[in-house]
C-alpha cells in the first residue's frame, strides 16, 4: 500500500485495549441469564421491587429508584383491587349506581395515559412508562383509604361514619396528589408546572369521589 | 472548484427554503425584482386596514399569518407536530381564561390572547373539569334536595359521567367544526378580512366553556331563581365573548345570515347550559309530598311532581 507509506500516528495518541481469549466455560456463578434460576427467586426478585416502590410511595421523598426501574405489577395490582372493592354498590335500576369495574379500569388507565401525554406534549422529560408507573403506584393511598371506608361502613353508614370517610378521604387524597407531584415535578419545564400538576389534581379527585360515595348494599 | 460550486449550490438552497418560508421578506438579490414591488403592495394596503386593527389587536395580521405558517411545520404524524398546539405556559392559560370570562369590549378574544398560538390544552382540560363537575355538583344538588325524605336512598348515579362526557365534549368539537365549515363556505361567497383557523375556534369554544364550571359549583344551591340568575349571567358573559369573535367574521355578509350566524351560536350555548341544568340537575322545591306507587316489578318508583 504505497499510499499509506506516509500515515504515521502520532505519538500523542494512546493506543490501549484489551486482549482476551476465553478459556474454559463459565461457571454458574458469573452467568448473567436468568433462565435457570429457581421460579422462587425470579418471582421474589419483582415482589421485593414492587414492595419497594410501595414503601417508596408512603414515604415520598425525591428519589430515582421508582423512575429508573419502571414496571406496571404494582399499578395493575392496585387497579384490580380498588375496582373490586368498588363493586358491590347498591343502585335501584343498574343505571343509576356506582362504577362497573371496566368503568374504573377505564378511568384509571386512560386517565393515566392522557395525564402523560399531557405531560409530554407540554414539554416534560420523563418517558412514557414511567410516569404511568408513577401515577398507578400513587393510587397505593387512595387503595388504603377504601378499604378503610368499607371497613367503616361494615359498623355503620351514618352521619359519623360518612365524616369519618370524607377525613380518611380527603387526606388519602392529599397524600397520593402531593406524592406524584413529587416525583414528576421535576421532568417538567419549570413555567408549566401548574398545568401538569392539576390534571393529576383531577384525575385524584375523581378517584376520591367515587371511593367516597360508595353506599353498600 | 467543484467544491466551491458545491458550496454556492447549497447556499442557494439555504436561501431558497428562507424564501420560501418568509416571502415577504425583503431580500435585496440582483435576480429578483419582484420581490419589491410586493412589499410596497403590502404596506399601500395597512392605511385601509386600521379601522380593523381595534378589533384585529395587532396591526401586522399578514405576519402573525406567516408565523402560524412557520410553526406547524412538522409532518403530522411526527410527535412535535402535537407538540405545537401545547405551546402555552401557566400565565398563558390563566390569562386566556380571564379573557374569556371578563369580555373587553372591542377587543377580539382571538386576536388579543390567541394570536396565532391556538392551544388544545385549554379546551381539553376544561372541558374534563366541566364534565366532572357537573356530575359532581348534580349528584351533590340531588343529595341535598332528597336528604330529608324517609325513602329516599342515596345512589352515585355514575352513568351520568359518560352522558355528560359525550355531550360536552361533542358541543366543543362539533359545533366549532359546523361554524368553521360555515364560514369557509361563506369566505368563498364573501371576502372577510378576519378568517380564523379551525384550532383558533375550538379554543375560542373551549375557553368560553371555562364560565359554567364555577356556576355548575352554584347550582348545588337548591333554588330555582338562582340558577336561573346564574344561567343568564353566565350567558351574557361567554356569550358577549363569543359574539365579539365572530361578528368581524360575518359582518360583511348578508345582514339576515350574519344575525342568524351569531344568533344561532348563542342559541346552542343557552341550550347547553339550559340542557345540563335540565338533567343533571333535579328540580327543587317540591311543596307536594310525592306518593310511592310500587310498580310491577316489585321495585318502588318515586314519582315526581314538578
Amino acid at each position: 500500500f504505497p499510499g499509506l507509506a506516509d500515515v504515521s500516528i502520532s505519538q500523542d495518541i494512546p493506543v490501549e485495549g484489551e486482549i482476551t481469549v476465553p478459556v474454559g466455560s463459565h461457571s454458574p456463578d458469573e452467568d448473567y441469564s436468568t433462565l435457570d434460576e429457581p421460579v422462587k427467586d425470579t418471582i421474589m426478585r419483582d415482589l421485593k421491587a414492587v414492595g419497594k416502590k410501595f414503601v417508596h410511595v408512603m414515604y415520598p421523598r425525591k428519589s430515582s429508584a421508582l423512575l429508573r426501574d419502571w414496571d406496571l405489577w404494582g399499578p395493575l395490582v392496585l387497579c384490580v383491587s380498588l375496582a373490586l372493592m368498588l363493586q358491590g354498590g347498591s343502585a335501584d335500576s343498574k343505571d343509576d349506581g356506582g362504577p362497573q369495574f371496566a368503568e374504573v379500569f377505564v378511568i384509571i388507565w386512560f386517565g393515566a395515559v392522557v395525564i402523560t401525554l399531557n405531560s409530554k406534549l407540554l414539554g416534560g422529560t420523563i418517558s412514557f412508562f414511567q410516569s404511568l408507573c408513577v401515577l398507578g403506584y400513587c393510587v397505593l393511598p387512595l387503595t388504603v383509604a377504601m378499604l378503610v371506608c368499607r371497613l367503616v361502613l361494615l359498623v355503620g353508614a351514618g352521619t359519623v361514619s360518612f365524616i369519618i370517610r370524607l377525613i380518611v378521604v380527603g387526606a388519602m387524597f392529599g397524600w397520593s396528589t402531593l406524592a406524584s407531584t413529587a416525583f414528576l415535578a421535576d421532568s417538567q419545564p419549570p413555567n408549566r408546572k401548574a398545568l401538569v400538576v392539576y390534571p393529576i389534581f383531577l384525575f385524584y379527585f375523581v378517584i376520591s369521589w367515587m371511593i367516597l360515595t360508595f353506599t353498600p348494599q | 472548484i467543484t467544491c466551491l460550486v458545491m458550496y454556492l449550490f447549497a447556499e442557494f438552497d439555504d436561501a431558497a427554503n428562507l424564501l420560501a418560508a418568509n416571502p415577504d421578506a425583503t431580500t435585496i438579490s440582483i435576480d429578483e425584482p419582484v420581490e419589491i414591488p410586493k412589499n410596497q403592495h403590502s404596506r399601500l394596503q395597512e392605511p385601509g386596514r386600521e379601522e380593523d386593527d381595534e378589533l384585529l389587536g395587532t396591526d401586522d395580521s399578514d405576519k402573525t399569518e406567516l408565523l402560524a405558517g412557520q410553526k406547524k411545520s412538522a409532518p403530522f404524524w411526527t410527535f412535535e407536530y402535537y407538540q405545537t398546539f401545547f405551546d402555552v405556559d401557566t400565565y398563558q392559560v390563566l390569562d386566556r381564561i380571564k379573557g374569556s370570562v371578563f369580555p373587553v369590549p372591542g377587543k377580539n378574544f382571538v386576536r388579543l390572547y390567541i394570536r396565532s398560538n391556538p392551544d388544545l390544552y385549554g379546551p381539553f382540560w376544561i372541558c374534563a373539569t366541566l364534565v366532572f363537575t357537573i356530575a359532581v355538583s348534580g349528584n351533590l344538588s340531588n343529595f341535598f334536595i332528597h336528604l330529608g325524605k324517609p325513602t329516599y336512598h342515596y345512589v352515585p348515579e355514575f352513568r351520568k359521567v359518560s352522558i355528560a362526557a359525550t355531550t360536552i365534549y361533542a358541543y366543543a368539537w362539533l359545533v366549532p367544526l359546523a361554524l368553521w365549515g360555515f364560514l369557509m363556505w361563506r369566505n368563498s361567497k364573501v371576502m372577510n378580512i378576519v378568517s380564523y383557523s379551525f384550532l383558533e375556534i375550538v379554543c375560542v369554544y373551549g375557553y368560553s366553556l371555562f364560565i359554567y364550571i364555577p356556576t355548575a359549583i352554584l347550582w348545588i344551591i337548591p333554588q330555582k331563581v338562582v340558577r336561573w340568575v346564574l344561567v343568564v349571567f353566565s350567558l351574557c358573559l361567554s356569550g358577549s365573548v363569543l359574539v365579539m369573535t365572530f361578528w368581524p367574521a360575518v359582518r360583511d355578509d348578508n345582514r339576515r345570515i350574519a344575525v342568524a350566524t351569531v344568533a344561532t351560536i348563542l342559541l346552542l350555548h343557552a341550550l347547553l347550559a339550559v340542557g345540563c341544568l335540565a338533567y343533571f340537575f333535579d328540580a327543587p322545591e317540591l311543596d307536594i309530598p310525592a306518593p310511592i306507587i310500587p310498580a310491577h316489578n316489585g321495585t318502588t318508583v318515586i314519582t315526581k311532581s314538578h
